[in-house]
């Protein structure tokens, strides 16, 4: 964890740590910043879950995935997530059929909400994962979403 | 193409084929036709279309070309510099070129005669792809995206308006190429699709106003905007017809056609698709 | 230079509810081009949001974000007419940088 962490502040903070240096914004963006480059690179989501250190999280009811079960093509799958967790610090979004599970991870300060949507590309057919860091603790939920054209609509 | 992320296209297709037959089984049908429209209707909020639009009413102001000026002199149908409402008049006749005009060939037409473009520099990308960006697409859709819920009142008055949809409507029905293909073939009849796309009838009224009405669109398997010159032109390649060549009198015959079918109905793009 | 970010911010019963498009390739590193090649990974992989000096949101992202990215969020304490910023920061070392009023 500590290791990641620190390269993730080496590698990935160019504009944050600029921004960090002139004042602009606090240390938390620098800490949030807490998945290293390399988790990215992860083939599979047990290696992605170990790295974040979050080996077997509970499945908890109050993390809301909304998503087609359902995607035209897997270019584009929109996915929102709502944690109404207490004390929630991130969101991480795997989808564990891809080359590389991991998609995205979003720190959350206080007085934001636990509620993020995107669009994220599916190779195949997959559960689609979401992680939840809360009062230092991991939670997720899963949902499978069918991909029928796998990004080769013409 | 930019679109097979993972795999091969010819992988990509076979993994098609084997997903839409277990979707499609009898008793999930419904069910499967439901997920794809909550899949469609939650793409809708934040159409990528927007950042074509931007960069479009950016290049309308500024002063470009050999000439040093903007377009905002250029007249697209309802007078010089006069955006709002108005796509949903074209193509129409402008006699300063003696021809009907849709916007893409109208905008051509400015950018050689105002700006002082040469019509090849001014044709060089028609269609944008990656980083080959295309400031006609980007034009297009921000004027589309000023006629967002204008009715569709495209005019036959001059002769040479009810010329092109008289030849619109007869390419329409043209049987032709290796497959003696026509676009009629695919949407001259209701309740077709080909994989998970409905095809309009272009046809009836209510097919005509739908298919029209939601182009230019942004094809989310391309990641690009797409503008109706394009639609007609990949319909050709469809149908292995010979290219269809921008802004070409059989490409404006075929809009004028489409476009006054769809008369009536409220235009709604840039539209976001599949 | 990247084009501009479309950012639409509005403030609801206290909330401020942010929406982000960002012009972006957001090349896998996976798809090879017409002559076989390996087309070199580019995308976005870090963005941030700010409201008043303070961090609303911050993200990592890898290359399986859609292309032209999208992205909404929601916080409290937002006021009407206050500007939130919105970074982002690609592989290539590639920057931008807008912001909105909130409406």
């Amino acid at each position: 964890m500590n290791h990641s962490r620190r390269k993730a502040i080496k590698t990935g903070g160019g504009v944050l740590a600029m921004l960090f240096a002139a004042g602009v914004i606090g240390p938390e963006v620098v800490l949030a910043q807490n998945l290293g480059e390399s988790a990215f690179s992860m083939k599979t989501l047990a290696e992605v879950m170990r790295a974040v250190g979050a080996q077997s999280p509970a499945t908890s009811d109050a993390i809301v995935i909304k998503a087609p079960s359902i995607a035209e093509n897997g270019a584009v799958v929109p996915v929102s997530i709502e944690s109404k967790l207490p004390g929630t610090e991130s969101i991480t979004l795997l989808v564990e059929k891809n080359p590389t599970p991991l998609v995205a991870s979003f720190g959350i300060p206080a007085g934001t909400e636990g509620n993020i949507s995107t669009r994220v590309k599916m190779g195949q057919t997959s559960d689609v994962y979401a992680l939840v860091k809360a009062d230092g603790k991991f939670y997720m939920a899963k949902q499978e979403i069918k991909i029928t054209l796998g990004g080769c609509g013409g | 193409m930019s679109i097979s992320m993972f795999m091969s296209e010819y992988k990509c297709v076979a993994v098609a084929m084997v997903m839409v037959a277990s979707v499609f089984d009898a008793s999930a049908q419904s069910s499967a036709v439901d997920e794809i429209a909550r899949y469609r209707a939650q793409l809708q909020d934040g159409n990528p279309a927007e950042l074509w639009e931007a960069r479009g009413e950016d290049l309308w102001k500024q002063k470009r070309g050999p000439k040093n000026v903007s377009l905002e002199g250029c007249n697209i149908g309802k007078g010089a510099g006069v955006v709002k409402g108005a796509y949903a008049q074209l193509p129409r006749y402008f006699a300063d070129a003696d021809r009907v005009m849709d916007l893409e060939t109208r905008l051509v037409h400015c950018m050689v005669t105002l700006q002082g473009f040469s019509y090849a520099d001014a044709t060089r990308r028609v269609f944008g792809s990656g980083s080959n960006r295309s400031d006609l697409e980007a034009l297009t859709a921000w004027i589309t995206s000023e006629s967002k819920g204008v009715v569709m009142n495209v005019a036959l008055n001059h002769d040479k308006e009810k010329e092109a949809y008289n030849l619109g409507e007869k390419m329409f029905f043209f049987r032709g190429g290796p497959h003696d293909f026509a676009c009629s073939t695919c949407h001259a009849e209701s309740g077709k699709r080909i994989r998970l796309q409905d095809l309009p009838n272009l046809t009836e009224k209510k097919g005509a106003q739908l298919g029209y009405t939601t182009w230019p669109a942004y094809r989310v398997s391309q990641g690009e905007l797409r503008t109706f010159q394009w639609r007609l032109n990949d319909c050709f390649r469809q149908q292995r017809f010979p290219e269809l060549v921008f802004g070409s009198e059989i490409s404006i015959a075929l809009t004028t056609f489409l476009a006054n079918n769809a008369n009536g109905a409220a235009f709604n793009a840039p539209a976001i698709k599949r | 230079m990247a084009d501009p970010m479309r950012i639409r911010a509005a403030v609801r019963d206290g909330v401020v509810n942010v929406k982000v498009l960002m012009s972006h390739e957001m090349e896998t590193g996976q798809r090879k081009d017409a002559a076989g090649k390996l087309v070199p990974a580019h995308y976005i992989r870090s963005v941030s949001a700010t409201y008043q000096g303070k961090t609303v949101l911050s993200a990592q992202w890898g290359p399986a974000i859609s292309k032209n990215p999208y992205l909404e969020f929601n916080f409290k304490g937002g006021q009407k007419g206050d500007k939130v910023i919105v970074i982002w920061e690609d592989n290539k070392g590639e920057k931008r940088s807008d912001e909105a009023t909130i409406a």
